[in-house]
């Protein structure tokens, strides 16, 4: 479906990319990892025909610059951070879906189920709108309309527990249709959302593998932390997750998105000394994992 | 076409939530309003005799103050709007890039142009409320120069805009712009060319190329027809163009320019990296 053939970039002297060949099929969903200035967000920027490279990228044999508009109707982007927008919301929403030939009303749609009620703001600028609205209501642009390439820069990094949960059963809609491009530093924010890992590292694809995760995007675990003694900082945190204080002082109970337990584990790592033990489960069914 | 539209009408919102527009509108409106209120074109014996004398005083005052709103404003925003990301994201959306450029050219346009209209005609219609007579052909003509006037210089933006990489490079290029297209004026640059005995025939060439210089002297014939204002240079321009062809000239060619700068600042545009 995308093909990147021989594909370099520069910047004057400085060579971002440096002929990158890759394929990403229908159904492949790829985490694009690198340190800062590896070359993620350029590979993108060329993959979204906004810029001029040598070398070719095509999408269902397309050429991606010059027959931009054709291919970016089938795209679905989210970016790292939110343009400073000063429109409102229903401007945005609108010109969106106007220039996308979408139904603005699954962009709302998309914003109810993420729990923001884009309504209310409509007559808000977007600039205004907090770190998570902000992302919430980009990917609502992103998933509110017919697409089968999805493009995110770290799309969930803004997002509370619940809205991540939403947003993983959104992706997992897609996912059978859709090819997927998730960018981060970070391998572990994504890990679990995708079945493919390409690593850029100066410009150079470093790393190719294949994600053999059995996790159903849709699914949530229930978990329960034990700890040797209280502390407010973790309660704190993990209140930040949905979790409550069992009756017995000392267990937290809650429930996390199945894609984002990895990044929950990197949560708890930060508290290692006060565990006394971890144990995640589906919902009514048997143990899962239990460390104890 | 849609996508034009789409586009244009959201640089016009832009436009009017922003600071820069108000201050715009302001000073247009301020200036007819002050015309008439400290009556500085009325004549002393006779009083209010009629809009000549006010929209000539009015478009002289607009030549120095609209060509550096219009330039300065247009490199900010989209200098501006495409270092800050808006490009990257908003480009990332399946409008096209002619569509993307000229909707906001146009959009722009009618933010820059309508408070100039608007003043004028609010100098019309105060002068109807008054009994005096409207002279429609100085009016319509004004406002043909005012729309030829806008158009180059949003053209000239948009062209730097392109160009520059940042918004302070393109402020600062635009700023320099405008000030040498105002020392090439007839009362500044020109005398001292003459002075230094440089051949009239480039004299008067570069008063032609000077949009600035040829608005100048338009709106200067609608309130003086033989052009005794600017004296022996009158009978080059009267005897090579006639008045109506000045005019037309006065007209057509910076909206040519604004066409030509725009057209370059397109195909920059498209050709390089959009972000």
């Amino acid at each position: 479906m995308i093909r990147f053939d021989n594909v370099s970039k520069q910047f004057r002297r400085t060579k971002v990319l440096n002929g990158i060949d890759l394929q990403i099929g229908q159904g492949e969903r790829l985490a694009l990892v690198g340190s800062n200035g590896a070359g993620k967000t350029t590979l993108i920027r060329c993959l979204l025909g906004e810029y001029t490279c040598s070398g070719k990228v095509t999408v269902g044999g397309l050429e991606a610059r010059s027959h931009r508009t054709e291919i970016l109707k089938r795209v679905g982007f989210v970016p790292q951070l939110p343009p400073p927008l000063r429109m409102p919301v229903a401007q945005l929403l609108s010109f969106a879906a106007g220039v996308c030939d979408s139904d603005v009303e699954q962009m709302y749609a998309v914003a109810d189920q993420l729990g923001l009620d884009a309504r209310s703001f409509r007559h808000q600028p977007f600039v205004k709108l907090s770190g998570g609205q902000k992302q919430k209501l980009l990917i609502s642009v992103a998933l509110g309309r017919e697409c089968d390439l999805l493009v995110m820069d770290e799309p969930a990094a803004n997002l509370d527990p619940e809205a991540r949960h939403i947003f993983f059963t959104l992706l997992a809609g897609k996912q059978e249709n859709a090819a997927m491009i998730i960018s981060s530093h970070r391998l572990d924010e994504v890990a679990a959302l995708v079945n493919r890992v390409v690593e850029l590292d100066m410009g150079n694809v470093v790393l190719d593998d294949r994600v053999a995760d059995q996790v159903d995007m849709e699914s949530l675990l229930e978990v329960r932390v034990t700890l040797i003694r209280e502390d407010s900082a973790f309660g704190s945190t993990v209140r930040e997750w949905g979790f409550e204080q069992h009756q017995q002082d000392l267990v937290w109970q809650g429930q996390i998105a199945g894609p984002d337990r990895l990044r929950f584990l990197g949560v708890l790592s930060r508290y290692a000394g006060l565990l006394q033990g971890i144990s995640m489960q589906p919902p009514a069914k048997a143990k899962l994992a239990s460390i104890n | 076409m849609k996508h034009l539209l789409l586009t244009a009408r959201a640089d016009i919102n832009e436009s009017l939530r922003s600071r820069w527009f108000l201050i715009y509108t302001l000073i247009f409106g301020g200036i007819v309003v002050g015309l008439f209120v400290t009556g500085l074109t009325e004549s002393r014996i006779m009083g209010f005799t009629g809009l000549s004398r006010l929209l000539v005083t009015y478009l002289q005052i607009t030549m120095a103050v609209l060509p550096l709103f219009v330039l300065i404003t247009t490199v900010r925003s989209v200098a501006g709007d495409r270092e800050a990301g808006i490009f990257e994201y908003l480009l990332s959306l399946p409008v096209g890039l002619a569509a993307w450029f000229w909707g906001k050219m146009i959009g722009r346009f009618v933010v820059v142009f309508l408070p100039v209209v608007l003043a004028m005609l609010l100098a019309v219609l105060w002068a109807a409320t008054k009994g005096a007579d409207i002279p429609w052909r100085q009016v319509l003509i004004y406002t043909a120069l005012l729309i030829s006037l806008a158009w180059c210089f949003l053209g000239i933006g948009m062209l730097l805009s392109t160009l520059a990489r940042s918004a302070d490079v393109a402020q600062g290029s635009a700023f320099l712009v405008w000030l040498f297209l105002l020392l090439f004026l007839d009362l500044i640059l020109l005398g001292v060319m003459t002075r230094e005995g440089i051949s009239s025939e480039s004299i008067i060439a570069i008063a032609l190329a000077n949009p600035l210089q040829v608005f100048r002297t338009a709106s200067m014939m609608l309130f003086d027809p033989q052009l005794v204002l600017l004296g022996p240079s009158a009978y080059v321009i009267l005897d090579n163009f006639g008045e109506n062809g000045y005019l037309a000239w006065a007209i057509v060619y910076p909206v040519v320019i604004g066409f030509l700068c725009s057209a370059l600042g397109y195909f920059l545009f498209k050709r390089g990296d959009l972000p």
